[in-house]
């Protein structure tokens, strides 16, 4: 079995997929509070938030969901990072405050929109 | 130690020869090779040669003597090395060691260097993986030769991967059995009295061969225990006097190579097959899942015949290449909503049966549920219940089946389609055909949603996983190419976005997750690849590079094209995320969960090493406009016939 080493950790993360249902957000994004996107992008980096969902963000099957650039609703957002249900490690305001969490959601927020598939060659061809 | 006092194998012949002439008219050359079998004499009068023999050897031997024998050009090394091409062996991979000097040069010499061929590898642990990569893309079993003692100690690694894996390797070890014979020193800290004891929990079979003729019954039926499924490595240990003294003429009458038979592979039950096509045509949604399904090309074939029979999705686990890549029945991205949707499961060759259809939390407290509907049918079948140890646990919780063949997946399906093709109605095909449709419409979504996926991050550096990918499947897709190895996690990418038809284009995993099987199976498969031209690739995780590095020597040493490019997150990613885990559920932050797990500061220069042992290479390359252009440079080496590789500094996942 390819990549048993992260199965555990890819089932649960899928069962958050809500988490990275970035492309229907469950609530207005602009109920988020302000935060600054270069600030969050260091704490998306020191808080380790890239290491499971890639440093823009862009998630991966086999450690976190995409998470921008259009995330989540904020209070959902916030609410999972305190108490995740899947695999995810629980950050306490301990450990991030919700003035940083502000930061990371502006960060994601920030994530440029890809260009789609077939405007580039090498996703488009067989 | 003096060397007054060292009393090697040869001088103690010399002096045995001159003590027993008196006794033992027929010569020295016989004695030495009764002596030196570890019994004492013959096998027919044991007692009669261990009195013959007795005598106290001298400490020091009078090289004036002219009664010594000194030469021989019939060794029992020869003899082993006519076995092994019997064996019809390709290659022999070895770190050299004394233990094992005797078979080594009758290999060299005798041999012809041929059929099989010395590789030689810097590390026991880069032998025996690359003996697992050769096997899983060429289909017959490489030889390995090492120290019983270190040498043993080294491969330990490497042979439980293989173990894990299912994949017969063909390991001789040397010893010296002799305490009275072996030199002061270092040959009495490379012997040991049972040699297999380290690594009998995780190989199938072995035996210590006190005659030639105990050696030629051996092989024969090492080789074929290795290779009737559930093949596992198997290990002969090859005593020194028996490699290097000399055949004597009671011996030579003995001789002879037996025939070698290869066990069929075990089918399930005629019963159970009809039970389970029962099932599986009866189903409304029946799904198929296959990790090491299929060991040779016809497992593929054998795999599309059955699901195309029942038009039931594929879910392909990746330990073998079971399932083409984009066959419509391929479903193996949606493998938990179908497996919770389904009501008949088919497990073929699981390793793990019971974490397919369950799933667990590591939380704080650990929780873990079925995620099948109640009353859903599972069905396994697996050579592995035929051969299940007990120490080491890799064989997973217990799955509560209700059909278990204890049966080789493969030898099964050929039953198992025709007792299903028996069993379907006209109006069942209808209703099949209407599945079939949905799940094609299900697989070209599912392609162009990981398309789309792939997008995000394009253009980022560090190079994202599916940049780096689809950059590579540019290149190769026009080449008969073989993904030999993927040792870096790669999100499945080249599972989703590649084209993968071939049992060679995807080998599967190391096994039994045992970091440093990447670089050396890439090899050994690159070499069983070189002789059928296709152009090898893989993908090289940092960590994984650094466990042995030296087998890049052995690559360019013996001219193994092989295209190897990085993925190089500058961690050892996986434990990051462990310790990530452990400091948040301890509510300290991950503030330092780099320490210990990330590989930085310095950065390491990969391609500096490998050309260092004369591979050529490239990077690190952070622009992803970049990577193009570097693989086709490296193309270019691979199809001249030489390693190349690229470092690319990669997002972590």
């Amino acid at each position: 079995m390819r990549v048993s080493i992260v199965v555990a950790m890819t089932i649960a993360l899928a069962a958050v997929a809500g988490v990275g249902a970035q492309t229907t957000p469950s609530q207005p994004s602009a109920a988020a509070p302000s935060g600054n996107a270069d600030e969050g992008k260091k704490l998306f980096l020191s808080y380790g938030c890239y290491q499971c969902h890639g440093r823009e963000a862009q998630g991966s099957n086999a450690t976190g969901p995409r998470l921008g650039p259009k995330p989540i609703a904020f209070t959902a957002f916030n609410r999972y990072v305190r108490r995740p249900t899947g695999q995810m490690p629980p950050y306490t305001v301990k450990v991030v405050s919700d003035a940083d969490v502000a930061h990371i959601y502006a960060y994601v927020q920030s994530r440029s929109t890809p260009p789609a598939a077939q405007s580039i060659p090498l996703l488009r061809e067989p | 130690m003096s060397q007054k006092l060292s009393v090697d194998r040869r001088d103690f012949l010399k002096s045995a020869a001159v003590t027993g002439a008196a006794a033992l008219v027929p010569g020295a050359a016989i004695e030495g090779q009764q002596r030196s079998a570890g019994t004492g004499g013959s096998p027919e009068t044991p007692a009669q040669a261990t009195q013959a023999t007795a005598p106290v050897a001298p400490r020091e031997v009078d090289p004036s003597d002219g009664g010594e024998v000194i030469t021989t050009d019939r060794p029992g090394g020869d003899f082993m090395v006519d076995v092994l091409k019997t064996l019809d062996f390709e290659f022999i991979a070895s770190n050299p060691g004394s233990s094992f000097r005797g078979i080594h040069e009758s290999i060299i010499n005798y041999g012809g260097n041929a059929k099989p061929e010395f590789i030689t590898c810097c590390h026991e642990e880069s032998a025996v993986a690359m003996a697992h990569g050769y096997f899983k893309a060429e289909g017959k079993p490489m030889a390995v030769l090492c120290h019983g003692t270190v040498g043993m100690q080294h491969a330990a690694m490497a042979i439980y991967n293989a173990y894990c894996d299912r994949v017969p390797i063909y390991i001789l070890a040397g010893n010296s059995l002799d305490a009275t014979l072996r030199r002061p020193g270092v040959e009495w800290a490379h012997s040991v009295q049972d040699a297999a004891a380290m690594v009998r929990d995780f190989i199938k079979w072995d035996d210590q061969p006190i005659s030639l003729p105990h050696f030629a019954e051996s092989a024969m039926r090492a080789y074929k225990i290795a290779m009737t499924p559930p093949m596992m490595p198997v290990l002969l240990v090859l005593d020194g006097g028996l490699q290097e003294d000399p055949i004597s003429p009671e011996v030579t009458s003995r001789l002879r190579i037996p025939k070698l038979t290869r066990a069929t592979p075990p089918q399930g039950d005629s019963g159970a097959v009809a039970e389970a096509a029962q099932l599986l045509v009866n189903a409304r949604n029946p799904v198929i899942v296959a990790d090491r399904t299929a060991r040779t090309p016809a497992g593929v074939q054998r795999l599309i015949e059955l699901a195309e029979a029942l038009q039931a999705p594929v879910v392909d686990q990746g330990g073998r290449m079971n399932f083409p890549s984009r066959h419509p029945l391929n479903q193996s991205g949606s493998a938990r909503q179908l497996i919770a949707d389904a009501d008949v499961v088919l497990g073929l060759e699981l390793t793990d049966f019971w974490g397919t259809v369950s799933t667990v939390r590591d939380g704080l407290t650990r929780t873990s549920r079925s995620i099948v509907k109640p009353g859903t049918k599972l069905i396994s079948i697996t050579a592995l219940d035929l051969a299940t140890k007990g120490n080491y646990q890799d064989f997973q919780r217990y799955p509560e089946v209700d059909v278990a063949m204890a049966a080789d997946a493969e030898a099964t399906l050929p039953a198992l389609t025709e007792a299903c093709k028996r069993l379907i109605t006209a109006e069942k095909r209808t209703a099949f055909q209407e599945r079939g449709k949905r799940l094609a419409e299900a697989h070209a979504t599912a392609l162009e949603r990981a398309r789309a996926e792939a997008a995000f991050a394009w253009d980022a550096s560090p190079i994202s996983t599916a940049r780096l990918t689809m950059e590579l499947w540019g290149q190769i897709k026009k080449e008969d190419w073989s993904l030999v190895a993927e040792s870096g996690i790669m999100s499945d990418w080249t599972d989703r976005l590649w084209n993968r038809e071939k049992h060679y284009q995807s080998l599967g995993g190391s096994g039994g997750a045992g970091v440093g099987y990447g670089a050396p199976a890439a090899v050994g498969a690159a070499l069983a690849n070189k002789k059928h031209g296709r152009v090898s690739v893989t993908i090289q995780g940092d960590g994984d590079f650094l466990y042995a590095p030296g087998v890049w020597w052995t690559a360019a040493h013996h001219r193994i094209p092989l295209l190897a490019v990085m993925h190089n997150n500058r961690a050892y990613h996986q434990e990051v995320m462990h310790v990530q885990r452990m400091a948040n559920r301890h509510n300290r932050g991950i503030t330092r969960a780099h320490i210990g797990t990330t590989i930085d500061d310095p950065n390491v220069d990969f391609a500096k090493i490998a050309q260092g042992m004369g591979v050529h290479a490239q990077g690190p390359i952070t622009n992803p406009n970049d990577l193009a252009p570097a693989i086709a440079r490296a193309l270019e080496v691979v199809k001249r016939g030489e390693p190349s590789l690229i470092d690319v500094v990669t997002q972590p996942r």
